[in-house]
Formats: C-alpha cells, structure tokens, sequence
C-alpha cells in the first residue's frame, strides 16, 4: 500500500481521499487550517439545487473514515525520491508518497482593495462569503433589520485588468442570483437589484434560477458596472452605474451592498509548485497539462491535480475532478498510464 | 421585396456589412485598447459631465465601432481623467479622447 499526500482538505481533496481508499490506498490529507470542507464549509446552500453545505460536508466526512488527517499543517518541503516523493510536514512529519494531489483550491479577493466600493469603510457592505455566513446562522451587525433595498455587485475582483484578475470566476452571477432569491424570501418587502455586466450562467439548471428570480421574486436586473459608491448622512449605500441598455448615468441608495468577490488563485501556489518544479499558469493558477483532457494532471510525474487549485470550479466541477484525479493517480501507481 | 424607388420613412437600421469604418481603424492604430472596450458603463457612470452633456465614453466607442460620427460628443469632455481611472479593462480613455481629437484636427 502506497501513502499519497493530499494537499488541501476541502471538497476536492475529501473526495479525492475517499475514493483512493475505496481503490485500496492510503490517503493521507495535510489541511492548514482547523477544519475540513475548505471554503463549502463556509457556505449555507449550494446551487443549483439549494443543497446545504455542511450536510454536503458531512457527507464527505463520513467517507474519510481510517484517512489520516494532519490539521493546521503545512507542506515544508518536497522532493522527488526514487519513484515518489518525500513529502515533509510543517509538523516534523514525514511522509514517503508514491503520489502527490494538490487540492489546495482558491483564495477570495479581497473586497477591501476595490476602495470604490467601501468594504470595510461604509457600515452596509458586505461580501457573498459574509452573506452566507450569515444566511447559515452568523450574526453581522452589517445587515440591517429590515432593508427596503439590497444591491448585488458582480464582478468585484474579477474582470479587472486593475487588479490583476482578467479572469471570470463563473460562480458568482450564480452565487447573486441564488442570493438575490434569499433575501428576498427573508424579507419580501425589499427591492432587491442586481448590477451585472454579463450574466454567465451556463450550468445545468442555472438559467432557471434567472427566470425564477425575475418572474416569481422580482429581482431587478441592471446591465451596467458600479464604478462607485459613497454613503449619505443616514447612512445608506449610494451607487453609480450605467444603466447601459437604456444608455443612462443611474444611482440608487440601497440599505445593504453585496459584494460578489471573485475567486482567485491560493496564496500558496507558487511557493508549492516551485517545490516539485510544477508549472504556474499565466493567471495565477497551476497549470495542468492542458486544459481539455489533461486537467488533472501536472507537466511532473506522480504530481496531480483536483479542484479549484488549477481554476475557478463549482462545486459538481470539483468533485468529477477529485474522482477522476483518484482514477489518474490510482492507474499512475499500478503502472497502467 | 419589390422596390418603388419611394418610401415613407427610411429604415433605422444598419447594415454592418457597408458602413464606413475609416474613423474607427483611424483611432484603432492610435489607441489599441479601444478594442477590449467590453461596455461596462463605468466610465460614464462616474463621469462628471456626463448627466449634463451626455458625454459618455462607452457610446463614444460603440458608435465608433458602428460606424457614426462623433464629433459633437467630443466637445462634452473636460478631460478630467476619472474614467481612466475607473476602466476594468485598463483603457487610457483620456488619452483616447485625446487621439480622437487629433484625428478630428481639434485643439482641446
Ligand atoms: C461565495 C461563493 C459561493 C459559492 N457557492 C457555490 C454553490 O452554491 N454551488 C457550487 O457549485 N459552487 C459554489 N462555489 C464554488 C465552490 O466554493 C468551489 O467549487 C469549491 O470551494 C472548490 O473546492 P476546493 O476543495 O477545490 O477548494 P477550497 O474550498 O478552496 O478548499 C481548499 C482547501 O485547501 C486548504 N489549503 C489551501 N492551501 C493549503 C496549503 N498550502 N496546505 C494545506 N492546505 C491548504 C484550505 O484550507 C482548504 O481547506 C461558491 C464559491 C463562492 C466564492
Ligand atoms: S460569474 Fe458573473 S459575477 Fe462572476 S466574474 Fe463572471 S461575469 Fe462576473
Ligand atoms: S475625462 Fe472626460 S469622459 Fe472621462 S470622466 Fe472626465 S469628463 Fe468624463
Ligand atoms: S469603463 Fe472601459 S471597458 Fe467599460 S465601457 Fe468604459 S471604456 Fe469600455
């Protein structure tokens, strides 16, 4: 039996983890912070079936049972040795690995840098992953009790040359949509906007949830960026935008911002791939040996790939991947390619 | 369609295949980043003149792009910057204005 280091104990790295012990290996998870289940761990629902997240977590969970799980650790070195790799922990663990996945997923930006909008300056502007902290139970004094308008921003971080992120991180028009939808069940009284710049919503049952928002909930929809936001004397939101089909300068005072941060490349990834000698893509992410049949796999042997780490994924995305990476790497290891 | 050589009113719309690009390949050699202009409206949402004048950078380059003429709008700006400023896609709208002005043989 064969040790392969798992990197990253969110949804991909868990399901990567279940299935290489159904497969007869021993899996061993490395996870930096304190918890399994990654960023879905934070979440409430997930779309697009309004399954909730921490019984989607549990779920995995159950699975890793005999899995060997090295919480608040780190990777502090990795070298190839022999036929494998000799994978050291921040811990003083060493582990001897036929196989190496990466599963360290995304990082999300970090709304604060886009100062036009006022995380963290106005008092009613909040993110999507402070949203669904909320929506799961979290008290934030930053969401008032009875809001007559809630305003959606997408794009905050991605599609942005200026910070640094061409990229579109394809979650969060779903993310605003299925949102947009929950306020306005909690509080049916409210004007609820979205200002979007296109709409991608291209997954199985996705555009439903666009037509449910607009004919059974009302959501207002506004093609145009929000280049700006200030906050008036009582301390409502104020927003600036094209309202460009219509082809004019629009404002509105909400009483709560969301803002869609997008998804990012994690923190660690250049530090980790130089370790092995792996390939960081041009956005930031690893980059798999292409981007079609290959994604799973890294331009090294024995280094292998699942979930958010090589890109923006869903949830459905990440889980195919972690399956399909324990297939690669089971078949790496028995030597049939 | 049979053609009476007459009409009542003339059709608004725009065959792409045949209009005039000239102006736009003119500013397209100065300012290359015209093109990745993706019509966001954040320049013109955070543009002072604009609720006043109409300015509006996004329509400047959409009518560009469709062929119109668009010397009166140039007239709105006060080249003040702050669409630069606010432009996901990087585009140094201000210098645009200016390179259109030059084509235009306009002083500003
Ligand atoms: C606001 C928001 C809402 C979303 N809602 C949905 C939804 O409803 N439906 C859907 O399909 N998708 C949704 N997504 C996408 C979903 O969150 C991702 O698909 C999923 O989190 C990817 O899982 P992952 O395991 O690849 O990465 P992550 O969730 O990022 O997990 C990575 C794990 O690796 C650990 N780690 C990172 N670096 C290291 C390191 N160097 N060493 C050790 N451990 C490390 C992290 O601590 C974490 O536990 C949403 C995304 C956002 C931003
Ligand atoms: S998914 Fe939507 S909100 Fe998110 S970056 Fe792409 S276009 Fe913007
Ligand atoms: S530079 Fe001109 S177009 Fe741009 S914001 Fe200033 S006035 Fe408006
Ligand atoms: S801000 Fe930039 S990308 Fe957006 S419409 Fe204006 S010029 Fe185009």
């Amino acid at each position: 039996m064969e040790k392969i280091a798992i990197i990253g104990g969110g949804i991909a790295g868990m399901e990567a983890a279940r299935r290489l012990l159904q497969l007869g290996h021993e899996p061993v998870i490395v996870e930096k912070s304190d918890h399994l289940g990654g960023h879905v761990a934070g979440w409430y629902k997930l779309f697009p079936d309004m399954m909730s997240a921490r019984e989607l977590v549990e779920q995995l969970a159950a699975g890793l049972d005999g899995v060997t799980v090295y919480y608040r650790t780190r990777v502090a070195n990795m070298n190839r040795l022999g036929s494998g790799y000799s994978v050291m922990l921040s811990n003083g663990v060493n582990l001897q690995c036929g196989a190496v996945l990466i599963s360290t997923g995304f990082r999300l930006f970090d709304a604060s840098r886009k100062e036009e909008y006022g995380y963290g300056v106005y008092d009613h502007v909040v993110t999507n992953s402070d949203l669904e902290a909320w929506l799961g139970g979290a008290p934030d004094y930053r969401i008032p009790d009875n809001p007559a308008s809630v305003a959606f921003v997408h794009c905050v971080g991605s599609r942005d040359l200026k910070a640094g992120n061409p990229q579109c991180s394809k979650v969060c028009c779903m993310t605003a949509i299925k949102q947009a939808i929950e306020m306005k069940e909690k509080f049916p009284q409210a004007d609820i906007w979205c200002f979007y710049m296109d709409l991608r919503l291209f997954g199985k049952k996705y555009e439903d949830f666009y037509i449910a928002a607009q004919r059974d909930h009302g959501i207002h929809f506004v093609r145009g960026r929000v280049s700006e936001v200030s906050e008036d004397i009582d301390g409502r939101v104020v927003l600036k935008a094209e309202d460009t089909l219509a082809g004019t300068p629009v404002k509105l005072s909400a009483d709560l911002l969301v803002l869609m941060s997008g998804m990012l490349c994690n923190e660690d990834t250049q530090s980790l791939a130089r370790m092995v000698r792996a390939d960081v893509d041009s956005d930031g992410f690893m980059r798999s040996r292409d981007n079609i049949y290959r994604i799973n796999e890294s331009n090294r042997p024995g280094i292998f790939f699942a979930g958010a780490c090589t890109g923006t994924k869903t949830v459905p995305e990440t889980v195919g991947e972690a399956r399909a990476a324990a297939l690669d790497i089971h078949n790496y290891l028995s030597g049939n390619d | 369609m049979i053609d009476f050589g007459f009409g009542l009113s003339r059709s608004s719309s725009v065959k792409l295949d045949e209009v005039d690009l000239g102006l736009y390949h003119k500013l397209e050699a100065l300012e290359p980043g015209v093109r990745v202009c993706m019509s966001c409206g954040s320049c013109t949402s955070t543009c002072t003149a604009g609720p006043w004048s109409g300015m509006s950078v996004r329509k400047l380059i959409l009518n560009l792009q469709r062929g119109k003429d668009v010397e009166k709008m140039l007239s709105c700006c006060m080249l003040c910057g702050k669409c630069t400023m606010v432009c996901p896609r990087g585009i140094n709208t201000r210098h645009l204005i200016l390179s259109l002005c030059r084509i235009y043989g306009k002083k500003q």
